[in-house]
């Protein structure tokens, strides 16, 4: 963690915005230690879980964070990813629990997809490892500037046994004050970014000096076409028969299942080129880069209902 | 009993209102949080949605997304309303069901909105919005003026002590700009406001076309008349007000940080504690007034004074650290002092009672009666509750208190409440953290109702 400059809060200003945000994020990881038995941060390594961590390791410092990592892997993932994951792990001195989705398939808990995309089957993975590891708060790094349904949902969201979210029996938030009351078998999603943008993250990264993996910069890729993206060869499938593989210079604005992430042509290398273009972007980070919230207007809500994040 | 007008002090002023520059020298900018409020008949949705708009907070596959959906409709012109309704039944019945968080910023500001629908639940929505806001903006269509549901909010608002009201006037364009349909609601609204306590420099009324974008953002050329600052621009000058920034210290203790190793060579600043094994820090979040070394300080319920020894963060020691920041304050003396405690200026402690006299807004379809036993959180406690007389309900419409022997979802009542633990309570009217709490029903868990300690809205004369 790079020290920050010991400034007076002298009580004639304001706090700038990152650290109003970044303060209601300690807060919230604070109030979750405090209220709950067994939490756990849903880690993939990329740049809003690990924001995460690294707003829970300032939380608690100089005590260790207390509370484990949780990764759902899909399998289709960017060796970089994993790396940066492991090496985080192990220099923070945290515990990080894994749950493969192939073990899913494996056993016939899961069937693959006929399009090979395996983001929807993580969901029964991340309910099987919450009931198997008894959590009763699951930290998640979304954002509600995401997309609309996320818009609506609560900073401690209340999910039933089966991990659903009903919309229409969300618990009014006031003021500070989070409700995270529930009963044996239900647990609550806490996103403790809520009101961060996409921008926001990036500046505090900036700001902070946290790394990321390397596939957020521009690099070279031999990616191929589809629905408007730029995807990977991988083993989900692809490049399929009319599909070229070429080499462009690209970075990822998200990270999340190989299938159906895309990169975007861009030769930013640095974090003050990647700010300047998420500043000049005309496309959301969803819009751009997930084909699975392309997929109906209520995509992204149908999905949370079933207990995905 | 303060007036609004008293309400603490403003973080920079118009006078000084400049971006100030932080130590890296990038400009500084603040955290706005507002509320809207309206129904959708006023277009509020189709505000918001101008706001994003205009701002480029929209970005092109939304834009297009809300062409598509504009088009399916048979509609000939987009309907910005669909940009900022989340849910599928929303969508599909039209209406804005619940409180939606939006996002845009300018170079000077970055704001975060609470979008609150009107028409459905009304009060559990406005409360909500309102309860993390510095300022909210009202809406009106200038056809119809100030109504019923402009008072109910507006008595919310108040209620909830939102620091500043900007009443927005839309559909200026259907009334052909005239600036006397204008002046009138102005005039009128300005009276309920005086009524409900604010002084006329808390209060803003500006002329808009949401539809047309006409005073939203940028000026129009239409309402010459109007000399006054732009929705946006007023947003983007307004002083941030807070009650709480000169108050006496209080801060709610969340969690005990206690490494209880030796020296931990994976912690930023070990070489800071030579032996991290005698650490004991107090975690939490500055409800009011400033926090600091050296400052003489009481622990409630435990009546414990100490000192304060040093107010920790993971980059470092500060000086000072002032509300909203999130901290660990470290004490001279080894006390016992767990979550649920809360460290206070010794000077000026809170009141510590076991007895309240409140304002409840019921937000739940389970009516309330007297006797009815519930958990109460205060802060980062959470007690039990006995709720005793109800003195009175609050007629939102008329402004009047009646006397109930129920609340209903969306009532506003004076009630006295019993609670098993003694709390360090202050006024609501002067601390919106320490004189907040929630009720929560036992058996479901549910959030019941809004608390506010003493009774902050104090209606000066009927309007």
């Amino acid at each position: 963690m790079t020290a920050m400059l010991t400034r007076p809060a002298s009580r004639k200003y304001a706090p700038d915005a990152l650290e109003a945000l970044e303060s209601e994020a300690i807060h919230i990881f604070r109030e979750v230690a405090g209220e709950f038995d067994r939490p756990v941060i849903l880690f993939s390594g990329g740049k809003d879980s690990t924001l995460l961590v690294h707003l829970a390791v300032k939380a608690f410092a100089p005590a260790p964070v207390p509370f484990s990592l949780l990764h759902v892997d899909t399998g289709h993932n960017y060796p970089e990813v994993i790396e940066f994951r492991d090496r985080l792990v192990a220099e923070r001195g945290l515990r990080l629990i894994v749950a493969h989705v192939q073990d899913w398939i494996d056993d016939g808990r899961l069937t693959e997809r006929p399009d090979g995309t395996r983001n929807p089957l993580q969901t029964v993975p991340l309910l099987d490892s919450i009931v198997e590891n008894r959590f009763d708060a699951v930290f998640g790094g979304g954002r509600r500037d995401e997309e609309r349904a996320r818009a609506k949902e609560r900073i401690i969201s209340l999910r039933d046994a089966f991990g659903r979210w009903d919309p229409r029996k969300q618990r009014p938030e006031l003021w500070n004050l989070y409700n995270g009351r529930h009963a044996p078998g239900e647990h609550v999603r806490v996103f403790p970014i809520s009101n961060w943008t996409e921008l926001d993250v990036w500046r505090y990264i900036q700001r902070e000096g946290i790394t990321l993996p390397s596939i957020y910069y521009s690099h070279q890729r031999e990616v191929f076409r589809r629905d408007g993206m730029w995807l990977a060869e991988g083993p989900w499938g692809g490049p399929r028969e009319g599909e070229r593989l070429e080499e462009r210079t690209v970075r990822y604005r998200t990270v999340g299942d190989g299938s159906c992430t895309g990169a975007v042509e861009s030769t930013a290398t640095t974090l003050d080129e990647v700010i300047a273009e998420v500043t000049a972007s005309r496309l959301t980070e969803r819009g751009a880069t997930r084909a699975d919230d392309r997929m109906s207007e209520a995509a992204m809500e149908d999905r949370k209902r079933e207990g995905y994040f | 009993m303060r007036a609004i007008s008293e309400m603490g002090s403003e973080v920079g002023s118009d006078t000084d209102s400049e971006p100030v520059g932080s130590p890296d020298g990038a400009p500084r900018r603040d955290l706005l949080r507002f509320a809207t409020a309206g129904s959708v008949d006023d277009g509020k949705s189709t505000l918001v949605g101008r706001l994003l708009y205009d701002t480029k907070s929209v970005l092109a596959d939304q834009i297009e997304a809300v062409h598509r959906a504009s088009v399916d409709r048979g509609l000939s012109t987009p309907d910005l309303s669909l940009l900022v309704d989340g849910l599928r039944a929303e969508r599909e019945q039209g209406i804005t069901i619940d409180v939606a968080y939006r996002y845009f910023g300018t170079p000077r500001r970055e704001f975060v909105l609470a979008d609150t629908p009107g028409h459905v639940q009304y009060t559990r929505n406005t409360v909500t919005g309102a309860s993390t806001a510095e300022l909210a903006v009202l809406l009106v269509d200038a056809r119809f003026g100030v109504v019923e549901q402009t008072r109910r909010h507006a008595a919310v608002l108040a209620l909830l002590r939102v620091p500043r009201l900007v009443l927005a006037v839309n559909k200026i364009d259907l009334v052909g700009f005239d600036e006397a349909v204008f002046s009138a609601i102005a005039k009128d609204f300005a009276g309920l406001a005086r009524a409900l306590g604010y002084p006329e420099d808390r209060v803003v009324t500006i002329p808009v076309s949401a539809l047309l974008g006409d005073n939203v953002v940028d000026a129009s050329a239409s309402t010459p008349w109007y000399s006054g600052p732009t929705l946006l621009e007023h947003l983007e000058s307004v002083p941030v007000t807070s009650p709480e920034i000169d108050a006496p210290l209080r801060m709610p203790v969340q969690y005990v940080i206690r490494p209880r190793t030796g020296a931990d060579a994976r912690s930023a600043d070990a070489s800071r504690w030579k032996n991290l094994h005698d650490y004991r820090g107090y975690a939490g979040q500055v409800a009011a007034g400033t926090v600091r070394p050296g400052q003489r300080v009481l622990v409630l319920p435990e009546g414990l004074v100490s000192t304060v020894r040093a107010v920790d963060t993971a980059d470092g020691e500060l000086a000072e650290a002032g509300v909203g920041r999130s901290v660990t304050v470290l004490l001279a003396d080894d006390l016992d002092v767990a979550r649920g405690s809360m460290i206070v200026d010794a000077d000026a402690p809170p009141r510590l009672t076991d007895e309240l006299e409140v304002t409840l807004c019921w937000l739940s379809d389970k009516p309330l009666r007297p006797g009815a036993r519930l958990l109460l959180k205060h802060g980062t406690r959470t007690t039990q509750a006995i709720v005793g007389a109800l003195h009175d309900r609050l007629d939102t419409d008329t402004l009047a208190r009646g006397r109930p022997d129920h609340l209903e979802i969306n009532d506003i009542g004076r009630v006295s409440i019993r609670t098993a633990d003694p709390l360090p309570v202050d006024d609501y009217a002067d601390n919106r953290t320490t004189g907040a709490f929630l009720l929560i029903d036992p058996p479901t868990g549910n959030t019941l109702a809004a608390g506010l300690v003493g009774s902050p809205l104090e209606i000066t004369e009927q309007p």
